[in-house]
């Protein structure tokens, strides 16, 4: 156990301080930068929920999974589906007016069904590592959006590559956060209630994260990771445990996939492609697998700075140049792939490596073990 | 080792062998470990052909023979990492046919694996920590950690580095540290000396022959075979998968077969 209260303590302030400064954030970025940013750092945060759930997969049982974004989308959908009147086209007698669901009851069902989509990853993958498993899970990946984009015949169910529109915002106690909402005589636009419900959203896989890691569970994962025979030979049940890392991961996914159904009000399978499985591994590993803070930090550098390019580099050439020379979304590639291949060379176990942290807290703990 | 009183089975009554180990189970027999007719196989080869072989309480036997014979694959399936095409093993007189290997370690079964098999990126105490994993009692892991921070000193001082960091022989060290976290019966050692400094290999078979007189029932499994033998009260020498000569220690290191094959005449 480490002294959390010695390293709270000495950290208080700090902690304080970040804390207000997230908490002002969407009126500070609005305020600064407008409100199309609120809504590209909301959706950082959906982000970092993925980045962080997929970390549970390869950061920590070290399972290579490149078909993540799929409990995504099955998160996604589940919304997208009892959500929204989608469902009267599929079984009109059934459903007149759509299933129409509230968030709060779909949201734990959406994060089993994504956990149980992890477990039926699992099975046939308990005995695949490294390379083969990657190719597996990118294959899952496809099927899952292959299905998407299929599934409206014979009978509609996904509406196809068109998607799923007027999906149900969510509501807290009753209140839309898809209006602008005066609270104790503040007035909070739609992305800013959105921003603060997936703060919370994302504090909570943060701290669940927290736990699992320094937990008994954490530990059998990471030594499946280092060598799964010596693992075994530990007495731990390494099939179960990979299981349980998978379905923990797509929970994960799953609720994050939930929320962006409801946030961006519209699904479409083109949402749920491989680039955005690269992206998110991507994201965790330039921050640093296996550490949960890099993980944060590789989110969102990774969610925030292609914004950041689409909104400077035009101006910039048009100062520079007087016109525009290079397209923003090739420039965003090109600079990308140059930065991962920066960071692999000079920091390969990523901006915000796992054991940096682990040495400064070494002290606090060994004087609990002995 | 120096400091004999640090030994945790010295002290601790509950990781000596407990009362029943010693009333027979099955076929009547006195043995620990009882393998009767083994066979493993890797998809159609069979690297371990139909071998019996026993290990009685306390007692240190050794398993010999040159590269590819099948001992590795023995300790495996033992420890439950392999299924066995034939044959039955028996523990403390029950059947393993059916325990999982997770399940063999929680009765005292441990395995230190070939190639040490530590955990690189976790630290030394979380390696032992891991050791513990089959068991819940809390108080009494943190003084078995304790004890092993006596037993092997070196430890102490690298206890919040990587395991992956030690010297080959710190990590030898670890691994049968961790090993004896689980507070077993039968400690299984598969190569112990495999790459490493001859002052090390003294070193290790020090501590091994140190537990094996606490009472610990081990079964040793080397390509070393002078040095087993030296340690070992009885032998099992392999072949090709079959066990082709066994008895006393002193019997094997004498027998002019054993000279031949692994002593260098």
């Amino acid at each position: 156990m480490i002294n959390y209260h010695k390293y709270l303590n000495n950290n208080r302030f700090i902690l304080f301080v970040v804390l207000v400064s997230v908490l002002l954030l969407p009126f500070a970025t609005d305020a600064l930068l407008g409100r199309g940013w609120v809504r590209i750092v909301d959706f950082a945060m959906l982000y970092i929920m993925l980045a962080l759930g997929l970390n549970i997969v390869v950061g920590y049982a070290g399972l290579l999974d490149l078909g993540y974004i799929a409990f995504f989308a099955v998160g996604a959908y589940c919304y997208a589906l009892t959500g929204s009147p989608h469902l009267a086209a599929a079984f009109p007698l059934l459903f007149p007016d759509g299933l129409h669901l509230s968030f709060w009851i779909v949201l734990p069902l959406a994060a089993l069904l994504a956990g149980g989509f992890g477990v039926l990853l699992g099975f046939p993958t308990l005995r695949l590592r490294g390379d083969y498993l990657a190719i597996v899970t990118l294959g899952f990946g496809e099927i899952i959006r292959i299905f998407m984009n299929n599934l409206n015949a014979p009978i509609n169910l996904t509406n196809g590559p068109q998607g799923i529109s007027r999906i149900d915002p969510i509501t807290v106690a009753g209140v839309s956060l898809n209006r602008t909402q005066e609270i104790f005589g503040i007035e909070l636009p739609s992305v800013h209630l959105y921003f603060y419900l997936f703060l919370g959203f994302a504090a909570l896989v943060v701290f669940v994260s927290h736990r699992l890691e320094k937990s008994r569970i954490g530990r059998a994962w990471m030594a499946i990771r280092e060598d799964e025979i010596a693992a075994s030979a530990m007495g731990i049940n390494t099939r179960n445990l990979k299981l349980l890392a998978f379905a923990m991961g797509a929970m994960f996914g799953g609720v994050s996939g939930t929320l962006f159904a409801g946030f961006q009000g519209f699904v479409s399978p083109e949402s749920f492609s491989l680039m955005e499985s690269v992206m998110v591994l991507c994201m965790v590993v330039l921050g640093g697998m296996g550490n949960i803070y890099g993980v944060i930090l590789g989110g969102l550098m990774l969610a925030l700075l292609p914004e950041v390019l689409r909104h400077s580099v035009v101006p910039l050439q048009q100062a520079m140049f007087g016109k525009t020379i290079i397209d923003p979304e090739s420039l965003r590639m090109l600079l990308f792939g140059t930065a991962l291949i920066v960071v692999m060379l000079y920091r390969p176990a990523g901006l915000w490596p796992s054991r940096v942290r682990r040495r400064e807290l070494a002290t606090d703990e060994t004087e609990q073990i002995v | 080792m120096s400091n004999g009183t640090s030994f945790p089975w010295k002290r601790e009554s509950s990781l000596l062998e407990k009362p029943r180990a010693q009333v027979g189970g099955l076929n009547g027999a006195q043995h620990l470990l009882d393998v009767k007719g083994l066979q493993v196989g890797y998809g159609g080869i069979h690297a371990v052909k139909c071998i019996d072989l026993h290990v009685a309480p306390g007692e240190l036997v050794a398993l010999i023979g040159s590269n590819g014979a099948g001992k590795t694959t023995t300790l495996k399936s033992l420890a439950g990492l392999l299924a066995p095409a034939a044959g039955q093993i028996y523990y403390d007189g029950k059947s393993l046919h059916a325990v999982p290997a997770h399940r063999r370690v929680s009765m005292g079964i441990a395995l230190v694996p070939e190639g040490r098999g530590v955990f690189a990126r976790l630290s030394v105490a979380e390696n032992l920590l891991m050791g513990a994993y089959s068991r819940c009692d809390q108080a009494e892991i943190n003084n078995d950690l304790a004890r092993m921070y006596d037993l092997f000193p070196r430890l102490v001082e690298r206890r919040n580095q990587l395991a992956g960091t030690l010297s080959g022989g710190e990590q030898q060290m670890l691994a049968m540290a961790r090993a004896l976290m689980s507070r077993p019966r039968l400690l299984m050692l598969d190569e112990p000396s495999m790459g490493l400094a001859p002052l090390m290999v003294k070193k290790i078979f020090e501590t091994i022959q140190d537990v094996a007189l606490q009472g610990m029932s081990i079964l040793l499994v080397e390509q070393n075979a002078r040095l087993a033998l030296q340690v070992a009260s009885r032998g099992y020498v392999m072949e090709s998968g079959a066990i082709t000569l066994s008895g006393k220690s002193s019997e094997l290191l004498g027998s002019d077969a054993v000279q031949r094959a692994y002593l260098g005449g």
